[in-house]
Protein backbone atom coordinates (compact mmCIF):
# COMPACT_ATOMS: atom_id res chain seq x y z
CA UNK A 1 0.00 0.00 0.00
CA UNK A 2 1.29 3.35 -0.70
CA UNK A 3 1.48 6.98 0.56
CA UNK A 4 -0.11 9.89 -0.61
CA UNK A 5 2.06 12.87 -1.26
CA UNK A 6 0.72 16.22 -2.26
CA UNK A 7 3.38 19.01 -3.28
CA UNK A 8 2.70 22.47 -3.81
CA UNK A 9 -1.02 21.55 -5.06
CA UNK A 10 -2.70 25.12 -6.26
CA UNK A 11 -5.43 26.50 -8.43
CA UNK A 12 -6.69 29.77 -9.14
CA UNK A 13 -8.21 29.50 -5.49
CA UNK A 14 -6.23 27.97 -3.33
CA UNK A 15 -2.85 26.50 -2.56
CA UNK A 16 -0.28 26.05 -2.88
CA UNK A 17 -0.49 23.49 -0.44
CA UNK A 18 1.78 20.30 0.44
CA UNK A 19 1.72 17.29 2.72
CA UNK A 20 1.77 13.68 3.04
CA UNK A 21 -0.56 11.18 4.30
CA UNK A 22 1.12 7.93 4.94
CA UNK A 23 -0.46 4.45 3.72
CA UNK A 24 -3.11 3.32 6.62
CA UNK A 25 -3.25 7.07 8.05
CA UNK A 26 -6.35 8.86 8.51
CA UNK A 27 -5.54 12.82 8.55
CA UNK A 28 -8.37 15.05 9.42
CA UNK A 29 -9.09 18.62 7.56
CA UNK A 30 -11.00 20.99 9.31
CA UNK A 31 -11.39 24.83 8.36
CA UNK A 32 -14.72 27.13 7.90
CA UNK A 33 -17.10 27.04 5.56
CA UNK A 34 -15.75 28.37 2.31
CA UNK A 35 -11.90 27.74 3.13
CA UNK A 36 -11.64 26.16 -0.24
CA UNK A 37 -11.26 22.42 1.14
CA UNK A 38 -13.58 21.14 -1.17
CA UNK A 39 -11.72 22.57 -4.07
CA UNK A 40 -8.62 21.20 -2.51
CA UNK A 41 -10.02 17.95 -2.59
CA UNK A 42 -11.08 18.47 -6.25
CA UNK A 43 -7.33 19.11 -7.19
CA UNK A 44 -6.02 16.69 -5.57
CA UNK A 45 -8.23 13.95 -8.01
CA UNK A 46 -7.45 16.38 -11.23
CA UNK A 47 -10.78 17.22 -11.42
CA UNK A 48 -10.33 20.93 -11.59
CA UNK A 49 -7.44 22.33 -13.56
CA UNK A 50 -4.32 22.60 -10.91
CA UNK A 51 -0.67 23.17 -11.01
CA UNK A 52 1.83 20.62 -8.44
CA UNK A 53 2.54 17.28 -8.33
CA UNK A 54 0.88 14.54 -6.49
CA UNK A 55 1.75 11.14 -5.91
CA UNK A 56 0.90 7.27 -5.07
CA UNK A 57 3.31 5.83 -3.72
CA UNK A 58 5.90 5.86 -6.25
CA UNK A 59 3.47 6.68 -9.02
CA UNK A 60 3.29 10.14 -10.13
CA UNK A 61 -0.18 11.61 -11.10
CA UNK A 62 1.24 13.50 -13.91
CA UNK A 63 2.40 9.87 -15.32
CA UNK A 64 -1.10 8.24 -15.06
CA UNK A 65 -4.41 8.68 -17.43
CA UNK A 66 -7.42 10.66 -15.04
CA UNK A 67 -9.33 8.20 -15.30
CA UNK A 68 -6.72 5.62 -13.91
CA UNK A 69 -5.54 8.42 -11.43
CA UNK A 70 -9.55 8.21 -9.79
CA UNK A 71 -9.52 4.86 -9.58
CA UNK A 72 -6.89 4.46 -7.50
CA UNK A 73 -7.48 8.13 -5.29
CA UNK A 74 -11.53 8.51 -4.79
CA UNK A 75 -13.18 11.26 -4.08
CA UNK A 76 -16.50 10.93 -2.30
CA UNK A 77 -17.95 14.44 -2.74
CA UNK A 78 -20.50 16.16 0.11
CA UNK A 79 -23.54 15.96 -2.37
CA UNK A 80 -23.08 12.68 -4.46
CA UNK A 81 -24.10 12.87 -8.51
CA UNK A 82 -26.17 9.55 -9.69
CA UNK A 83 -26.44 8.62 -13.51
CA UNK A 84 -28.72 5.80 -13.66
CA UNK A 85 -32.46 5.43 -11.86
CA UNK A 86 -31.40 2.21 -9.82
CA UNK A 87 -29.12 1.93 -7.62
CA UNK A 88 -27.19 -1.45 -9.02
CA UNK A 89 -26.84 0.51 -12.16
CA UNK A 90 -24.34 2.63 -10.04
CA UNK A 91 -22.21 -0.45 -8.89
CA UNK A 92 -19.94 -2.89 -10.59
CA UNK A 93 -21.14 -6.08 -11.34
CA UNK A 94 -18.31 -7.63 -9.93
CA UNK A 95 -17.47 -6.68 -6.60
CA UNK A 96 -18.20 -7.05 -2.84
CA UNK A 97 -20.73 -4.44 -3.06
CA UNK A 98 -23.39 -5.93 -1.21
CA UNK A 99 -21.37 -6.49 1.75
CA UNK A 100 -20.47 -3.22 1.41
CA UNK A 101 -23.72 -1.88 1.62
CA UNK A 102 -24.86 -4.38 4.60
CA UNK A 103 -22.47 -2.85 7.12
CA UNK A 104 -23.49 0.12 6.59
CA UNK A 105 -27.12 -0.85 7.29
CA UNK A 106 -28.61 -1.00 3.64
CA UNK A 107 -29.19 -4.62 3.10
CA UNK A 108 -31.30 -5.11 -0.26
CA UNK A 109 -30.30 -1.00 -1.34
CA UNK A 110 -28.99 -2.40 -4.23
CA UNK A 111 -32.48 -3.25 -5.67
CA UNK A 112 -33.70 0.34 -4.58
CA UNK A 113 -34.47 3.27 -7.16
CA UNK A 114 -31.99 6.14 -6.23
CA UNK A 115 -35.19 8.86 -6.70
CA UNK A 116 -36.62 7.20 -3.52
CA UNK A 117 -33.00 7.59 -1.11
CA UNK A 118 -33.20 10.06 1.73
CA UNK A 119 -29.69 12.43 2.19
CA UNK A 120 -28.28 9.59 4.17
CA UNK A 121 -28.66 6.91 2.37
CA UNK A 122 -27.40 8.56 -0.67
CA UNK A 123 -23.91 9.24 1.41
CA UNK A 124 -23.61 5.98 2.72
CA UNK A 125 -24.30 4.20 -0.97
CA UNK A 126 -21.97 6.84 -2.41
CA UNK A 127 -19.15 6.04 0.03
CA UNK A 128 -19.67 2.36 -0.60
CA UNK A 129 -19.97 3.12 -4.17
CA UNK A 130 -16.55 4.27 -4.07
CA UNK A 131 -15.11 1.66 -1.81
CA UNK A 132 -16.13 -1.32 -3.67
CA UNK A 133 -13.41 0.05 -6.45
CA UNK A 134 -10.73 -0.89 -3.49
CA UNK A 135 -9.06 2.66 -4.01
CA UNK A 136 -5.55 2.77 -2.67
CA UNK A 137 -6.30 6.31 -1.29
CA UNK A 138 -9.63 7.78 -0.04
CA UNK A 139 -10.51 11.57 0.25
CA UNK A 140 -14.03 12.21 2.15
CA UNK A 141 -15.96 15.11 1.89
CA UNK A 142 -18.35 15.29 5.54
CA UNK A 143 -18.87 12.03 5.10
CA UNK A 144 -21.44 11.54 7.60
CA UNK A 145 -22.89 15.15 7.70
CA UNK A 146 -26.67 14.23 7.38
CA UNK A 147 -26.41 10.89 9.70
CA UNK A 148 -27.56 9.63 13.16
CA UNK A 149 -24.85 8.42 15.43
CA UNK A 150 -25.59 4.75 14.91
CA UNK A 151 -25.14 5.21 10.89
CA UNK A 152 -21.69 7.80 11.39
CA UNK A 153 -20.45 5.07 13.57
CA UNK A 154 -21.30 2.16 10.70
CA UNK A 155 -19.15 4.51 8.49
CA UNK A 156 -16.62 5.12 10.74
CA UNK A 157 -15.77 1.43 11.67
CA UNK A 158 -16.39 0.62 8.03
CA UNK A 159 -13.24 2.89 6.64
CA UNK A 160 -11.05 2.59 9.62
CA UNK A 161 -11.24 -1.13 8.72
CA UNK A 162 -10.27 -0.13 5.04
CA UNK A 163 -7.48 2.10 6.83
CA UNK A 164 -6.18 -1.10 8.46
CA UNK A 165 -5.67 -2.83 4.90
CA UNK A 166 -3.25 0.52 4.01
CA UNK A 167 -5.62 2.62 2.65
CA UNK A 168 -4.77 6.63 2.79
CA UNK A 169 -7.56 8.37 4.13
CA UNK A 170 -8.11 12.57 4.33
CA UNK A 171 -11.21 13.13 5.84
CA UNK A 172 -12.48 16.76 6.16
CA UNK A 173 -14.76 17.01 8.31
CA UNK A 174 -16.49 20.13 10.66
CA UNK A 175 -17.56 17.35 13.43
CA UNK A 176 -14.37 18.06 16.35
CA UNK A 177 -15.58 14.36 17.97
CA UNK A 178 -15.45 12.45 14.79
CA UNK A 179 -11.85 14.16 13.56
CA UNK A 180 -10.46 13.10 17.38
CA UNK A 181 -12.04 9.59 17.35
CA UNK A 182 -11.07 9.22 13.72
CA UNK A 183 -7.58 11.00 12.78
CA UNK A 184 -4.19 11.06 14.60
CA UNK A 185 -3.23 14.68 13.08
CA UNK A 186 -5.50 16.87 11.88
CA UNK A 187 -4.75 20.02 9.17
CA UNK A 188 -6.87 23.41 9.52
CA UNK A 189 -7.27 25.32 6.01
CA UNK A 190 -9.02 28.81 6.02
CA UNK A 191 -8.84 31.16 3.00
CA UNK A 192 -7.57 28.59 0.51
CA UNK A 193 -4.23 27.94 2.94
CA UNK A 194 -3.26 25.38 5.44
CA UNK A 195 -2.49 27.49 8.10
CA UNK A 196 -1.22 24.84 10.99
CA UNK A 197 1.10 22.27 9.98
CA UNK A 198 -0.12 18.88 11.29
CA UNK A 199 -0.56 18.64 14.52
CA UNK A 200 -2.05 15.51 17.00
CA UNK A 201 -5.15 15.51 17.81
CA UNK A 202 -4.96 16.19 21.18
CA UNK B 1 -46.98 21.01 -70.07
CA UNK B 2 -46.72 24.45 -69.08
CA UNK B 3 -49.36 26.42 -67.55
CA UNK B 4 -47.79 28.84 -65.04
CA UNK B 5 -49.68 31.50 -64.40
CA UNK B 6 -47.79 35.20 -63.09
CA UNK B 7 -49.36 36.79 -60.41
CA UNK B 8 -49.47 41.17 -61.18
CA UNK B 9 -48.94 43.11 -57.69
CA UNK B 10 -53.50 43.37 -57.51
CA UNK B 11 -53.39 40.16 -57.00
CA UNK B 12 -50.91 40.22 -53.98
CA UNK B 13 -53.27 43.30 -52.43
CA UNK B 14 -56.19 41.16 -52.59
CA UNK B 15 -54.78 38.50 -51.09
CA UNK B 16 -53.94 40.63 -48.24
CA UNK B 17 -57.85 40.99 -47.48
CA UNK B 18 -57.84 38.28 -44.97
CA UNK B 19 -55.03 39.92 -43.11
CA UNK B 20 -56.02 42.89 -43.02
CA UNK B 21 -59.46 41.64 -41.26
CA UNK B 22 -57.57 40.50 -38.44
CA UNK B 23 -56.34 43.51 -37.86
CA UNK B 24 -59.51 44.95 -37.60
CA UNK B 25 -60.52 42.46 -35.05
CA UNK B 26 -57.47 42.73 -33.17
CA UNK B 27 -58.90 46.63 -33.11
CA UNK B 28 -62.19 45.77 -32.14
CA UNK B 29 -61.46 43.06 -29.29
CA UNK B 30 -58.40 44.82 -28.37
CA UNK B 31 -55.64 42.45 -28.39
CA UNK B 32 -52.95 44.68 -29.34
CA UNK B 33 -51.59 42.55 -32.30
CA UNK B 34 -52.37 44.78 -35.13
CA UNK B 35 -49.17 46.72 -35.00
CA UNK B 36 -47.20 43.29 -34.76
CA UNK B 37 -49.09 41.94 -37.34
CA UNK B 38 -48.68 44.41 -39.65
CA UNK B 39 -45.08 45.32 -39.12
CA UNK B 40 -44.15 41.78 -39.76
CA UNK B 41 -46.30 41.54 -42.68
CA UNK B 42 -44.58 44.84 -44.00
CA UNK B 43 -41.34 43.08 -43.46
CA UNK B 44 -42.14 39.89 -45.09
CA UNK B 45 -43.00 41.45 -48.28
CA UNK B 46 -40.05 44.50 -48.24
CA UNK B 47 -37.58 41.21 -47.56
CA UNK B 48 -38.81 38.86 -50.41
CA UNK B 49 -38.99 41.75 -52.59
CA UNK B 50 -35.52 42.11 -51.84
CA UNK B 51 -34.53 39.35 -52.02
CA UNK B 52 -36.47 38.44 -55.43
CA UNK B 53 -34.10 41.58 -56.95
CA UNK B 54 -30.85 40.26 -55.03
CA UNK B 55 -31.16 36.84 -56.35
CA UNK B 56 -32.14 38.51 -60.16
CA UNK B 57 -28.67 40.19 -59.86
CA UNK B 58 -26.74 37.00 -58.95
CA UNK B 59 -28.67 34.73 -61.22
CA UNK B 60 -28.17 37.60 -64.20
CA UNK B 61 -24.48 38.13 -63.70
CA UNK B 62 -24.24 34.35 -62.89
CA UNK B 63 -20.50 34.51 -61.29
CA UNK B 64 -18.67 32.15 -58.76
CA UNK B 65 -17.36 34.92 -56.59
CA UNK B 66 -20.84 36.54 -56.41
CA UNK B 67 -22.80 33.33 -55.86
CA UNK B 68 -20.19 32.59 -52.92
CA UNK B 69 -20.33 35.45 -51.13
CA UNK B 70 -25.00 34.94 -51.04
CA UNK B 71 -23.75 31.94 -49.50
CA UNK B 72 -21.42 33.29 -46.69
CA UNK B 73 -24.03 35.92 -46.24
CA UNK B 74 -26.85 33.38 -45.65
CA UNK B 75 -24.20 31.29 -43.92
CA UNK B 76 -23.41 34.23 -41.15
CA UNK B 77 -27.57 34.84 -40.33
CA UNK B 78 -27.36 31.14 -39.75
CA UNK B 79 -24.71 30.86 -37.78
CA UNK B 80 -25.89 34.04 -35.51
CA UNK B 81 -29.31 32.66 -35.62
CA UNK B 82 -27.96 29.03 -33.55
CA UNK B 83 -25.80 30.66 -31.18
CA UNK B 84 -29.17 33.30 -30.72
CA UNK B 85 -31.36 30.02 -29.96
CA UNK B 86 -28.71 28.35 -26.82
CA UNK B 87 -29.58 28.85 -23.65
CA UNK B 88 -25.81 28.10 -22.52
CA UNK B 89 -23.26 29.06 -25.11
CA UNK B 90 -19.46 28.06 -25.61
CA UNK B 91 -17.44 31.32 -24.34
CA UNK B 92 -15.58 33.37 -26.70
CA UNK B 93 -15.46 32.75 -30.25
CA UNK B 94 -16.26 29.25 -29.61
CA UNK B 95 -19.59 30.38 -29.41
CA UNK B 96 -20.76 31.24 -32.63
CA UNK B 97 -17.82 29.12 -34.44
CA UNK B 98 -18.58 25.55 -33.49
CA UNK B 99 -22.09 25.66 -34.47
CA UNK B 100 -21.41 27.78 -37.54
CA UNK B 101 -18.78 25.93 -38.44
CA UNK B 102 -20.38 22.27 -38.27
CA UNK B 103 -23.42 23.64 -39.97
CA UNK B 104 -21.19 25.73 -42.85
CA UNK B 105 -19.28 21.87 -43.33
CA UNK B 106 -22.25 19.49 -43.36
CA UNK B 107 -24.41 22.47 -45.69
CA UNK B 108 -21.30 22.51 -48.29
CA UNK B 109 -20.19 19.06 -48.25
CA UNK B 110 -23.62 17.89 -49.07
CA UNK B 111 -25.15 20.48 -51.63
CA UNK B 112 -21.36 20.62 -53.63
CA UNK B 113 -22.27 16.29 -53.73
CA UNK B 114 -25.71 17.03 -54.97
CA UNK B 115 -24.65 19.74 -57.47
CA UNK B 116 -22.17 18.14 -58.65
CA UNK B 117 -23.04 14.17 -58.58
CA UNK B 118 -27.03 14.74 -59.13
CA UNK B 119 -28.43 17.58 -60.56
CA UNK B 120 -25.31 18.38 -62.66
CA UNK B 121 -26.35 22.22 -63.82
CA UNK B 122 -23.84 23.92 -66.17
CA UNK B 123 -21.72 25.32 -64.47
CA UNK B 124 -22.12 23.47 -61.57
CA UNK B 125 -22.26 26.28 -59.15
CA UNK B 126 -25.42 28.14 -60.82
CA UNK B 127 -26.32 30.00 -58.69
CA UNK B 128 -30.10 29.40 -59.66
CA UNK B 129 -29.51 26.31 -58.48
CA UNK B 130 -26.99 26.16 -55.88
CA UNK B 131 -28.34 29.13 -53.86
CA UNK B 132 -31.92 27.75 -53.25
CA UNK B 133 -30.33 24.30 -52.63
CA UNK B 134 -27.67 25.42 -49.97
CA UNK B 135 -30.98 27.94 -48.53
CA UNK B 136 -33.20 24.81 -47.87
CA UNK B 137 -30.40 22.36 -46.37
CA UNK B 138 -28.81 25.25 -44.41
CA UNK B 139 -32.17 25.94 -42.72
CA UNK B 140 -32.96 23.01 -41.22
CA UNK B 141 -29.22 22.01 -40.43
CA UNK B 142 -29.49 24.94 -38.31
CA UNK B 143 -32.86 23.99 -36.86
CA UNK B 144 -30.84 20.51 -35.84
CA UNK B 145 -27.69 22.27 -34.69
CA UNK B 146 -29.58 24.75 -32.44
CA UNK B 147 -31.27 22.04 -31.31
CA UNK B 148 -28.55 19.58 -30.58
CA UNK B 149 -25.72 22.22 -28.82
CA UNK B 150 -29.46 23.79 -26.89
CA UNK B 151 -30.08 20.40 -25.21
CA UNK B 152 -26.83 19.14 -24.40
CA UNK B 153 -25.14 22.41 -22.46
CA UNK B 154 -28.55 22.53 -20.61
CA UNK B 155 -27.76 19.49 -19.72
CA UNK B 156 -24.27 19.09 -19.33
CA UNK B 157 -24.59 22.32 -16.70
CA UNK B 158 -27.93 20.43 -14.90
CA UNK B 159 -26.61 16.95 -14.54
CA UNK B 160 -22.76 18.43 -13.35
CA UNK B 161 -22.73 15.79 -10.14
CA UNK B 162 -23.86 13.05 -12.25
CA UNK B 163 -21.28 13.64 -14.70
CA UNK B 164 -19.01 14.64 -12.03
CA UNK B 165 -19.88 11.17 -9.96
CA UNK B 166 -18.79 9.04 -13.29
CA UNK B 167 -15.57 10.46 -13.60
CA UNK B 168 -14.53 9.89 -10.13
CA UNK B 169 -15.72 6.82 -10.25
CA UNK B 170 -12.91 6.11 -13.32
CA UNK B 171 -15.01 6.85 -16.15
CA UNK B 172 -13.61 8.76 -19.45
CA UNK B 173 -15.54 11.98 -20.48
CA UNK B 174 -16.40 10.29 -23.31
CA UNK B 175 -18.12 7.53 -21.21
CA UNK B 176 -19.46 10.09 -18.19
CA UNK B 177 -21.11 12.75 -20.97
CA UNK B 178 -22.62 9.34 -23.10
CA UNK B 179 -26.16 9.47 -21.55
CA UNK B 180 -26.45 13.15 -22.36
CA UNK B 181 -24.91 13.21 -25.21
CA UNK B 182 -27.47 10.52 -26.93
CA UNK B 183 -30.11 12.85 -25.77
CA UNK B 184 -28.41 15.81 -27.67
CA UNK B 185 -28.29 14.19 -30.65
CA UNK B 186 -31.62 12.66 -30.36
CA UNK B 187 -33.05 16.30 -30.08
CA UNK B 188 -31.07 17.69 -32.99
CA UNK B 189 -32.44 14.70 -35.12
CA UNK B 190 -36.21 14.36 -34.48
CA UNK B 191 -37.05 17.31 -36.69
CA UNK B 192 -36.14 15.73 -39.28
CA UNK B 193 -37.49 12.29 -38.67
CA UNK B 194 -40.64 14.12 -38.18
CA UNK B 195 -41.01 15.56 -40.82
CA UNK B 196 -39.76 13.15 -43.03
CA UNK B 197 -42.65 10.67 -42.01
CA UNK B 198 -45.30 13.34 -41.82
CA UNK B 199 -44.31 14.73 -45.13
CA UNK B 200 -46.60 13.43 -48.10
CA UNK B 201 -49.53 12.74 -45.55
CA UNK B 202 -49.80 15.60 -43.44
CA UNK B 203 -48.39 18.20 -44.82
CA UNK B 204 -46.87 18.95 -48.80
CA UNK B 205 -43.62 20.58 -48.56
CA UNK B 206 -43.59 23.90 -50.17
CA UNK B 207 -41.28 23.44 -52.62
CA UNK B 208 -42.62 20.46 -54.36
CA UNK B 209 -46.20 22.93 -53.71
CA UNK B 210 -44.09 25.52 -55.53
CA UNK B 211 -43.19 23.35 -58.41
CA UNK B 212 -47.01 21.73 -59.34
CA UNK B 213 -48.07 25.91 -59.06
CA UNK B 214 -45.42 26.98 -61.74
CA UNK B 215 -46.64 23.81 -64.02
CA UNK B 216 -43.88 20.99 -63.23
CA UNK B 217 -45.58 17.53 -63.22
CA UNK B 218 -46.02 16.26 -59.90
CA UNK B 219 -44.34 13.16 -59.92
CA UNK B 220 -41.71 15.18 -61.62
CA UNK B 221 -42.23 17.61 -58.42
CA UNK B 222 -41.96 14.77 -56.22
CA UNK B 223 -38.40 13.44 -57.18
CA UNK B 224 -37.13 16.83 -56.53
CA UNK B 225 -38.40 17.08 -53.09
CA UNK B 226 -37.65 13.16 -52.17
CA UNK B 227 -33.42 14.37 -53.37
CA UNK B 228 -34.13 17.38 -51.39
CA UNK B 229 -35.59 15.95 -48.25
CA UNK B 230 -33.01 13.18 -48.43
CA UNK B 231 -30.00 15.87 -48.82
CA UNK B 232 -31.59 17.62 -46.12
CA UNK B 233 -31.56 14.64 -43.52
CA UNK B 234 -28.46 13.81 -44.48
CA UNK B 235 -27.14 17.60 -43.47
CA UNK B 236 -28.87 17.93 -40.76
CA UNK B 237 -27.28 14.40 -39.02
CA UNK B 238 -23.53 15.50 -40.13
CA UNK B 239 -24.35 19.11 -38.53
CA UNK B 240 -25.79 17.59 -35.55
CA UNK B 241 -22.91 15.37 -35.28
CA UNK B 242 -20.23 17.37 -35.90
CA UNK B 243 -21.17 20.48 -33.45
CA UNK B 244 -22.20 17.89 -30.28
CA UNK B 245 -18.67 16.17 -30.79
CA UNK B 246 -16.79 19.09 -30.70
CA UNK B 247 -18.53 21.23 -28.43
CA UNK B 248 -17.91 17.93 -25.91
CA UNK B 249 -14.60 17.77 -26.63
CA UNK B 250 -14.41 21.74 -25.94
CA UNK B 251 -16.30 21.33 -22.72
CA UNK B 252 -14.59 18.60 -21.66
CA UNK B 253 -10.25 17.67 -21.14
CA UNK B 254 -7.73 15.74 -21.81
CA UNK B 255 -7.56 15.13 -17.68
CA UNK B 256 -11.03 13.98 -18.17
CA UNK B 257 -12.59 16.99 -16.49
CA UNK B 258 -15.96 18.67 -16.95
CA UNK B 259 -14.82 21.73 -18.13
CA UNK B 260 -18.15 23.99 -17.81
CA UNK B 261 -15.66 26.97 -17.21
CA UNK B 262 -15.85 27.24 -20.99
CA UNK B 263 -19.73 28.30 -21.03
CA UNK B 264 -20.95 31.02 -20.52
CA UNK B 265 -24.00 31.69 -18.45
CA UNK B 266 -27.65 30.84 -19.30
CA UNK B 267 -29.79 33.73 -20.97
CA UNK B 268 -33.03 34.47 -20.86
CA UNK B 269 -34.58 33.33 -24.26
Amino acid sequence: MSALRIERLATGLIGPISFDIAAGECLALMGPSGAGKSLFLRAIVDLDPNTGNVTLGADARANMAASEWRKRVALVPAESGWWADRVRDHFPAKSDARELIDKLDLAGALEWEVARLSSGERQRLAIARALCRKPQALLLDEPTASLDDHATGLVESLIRECCREGMALLLVTHNRQQAGRMAKRLLRMSEGRIDQLAKTVP
Amino acid sequence: MNSYIPLTHGDLLLASIFLAMNAVFSILLSLRLERQLIVSALRMITQLFLVGLVLKTIFALSSPWLTLLAAAVMVAFAGREIWARQDRRLRGMWGIGLGGTSMLLAGMIVTVFALTAQIQPTPWWSPQFALPLFGMILGNTMTGVSLGLDTLHTALHRERAAIEARLLLGSTRWEAVSAVHQRALRSGFTPIINSMAATGVVSLPGMMTGQILSGVDPQEAVKYQILITLLIGGATGLGVLAATFASVWRLTDSRERLRLDRLAAAHNM
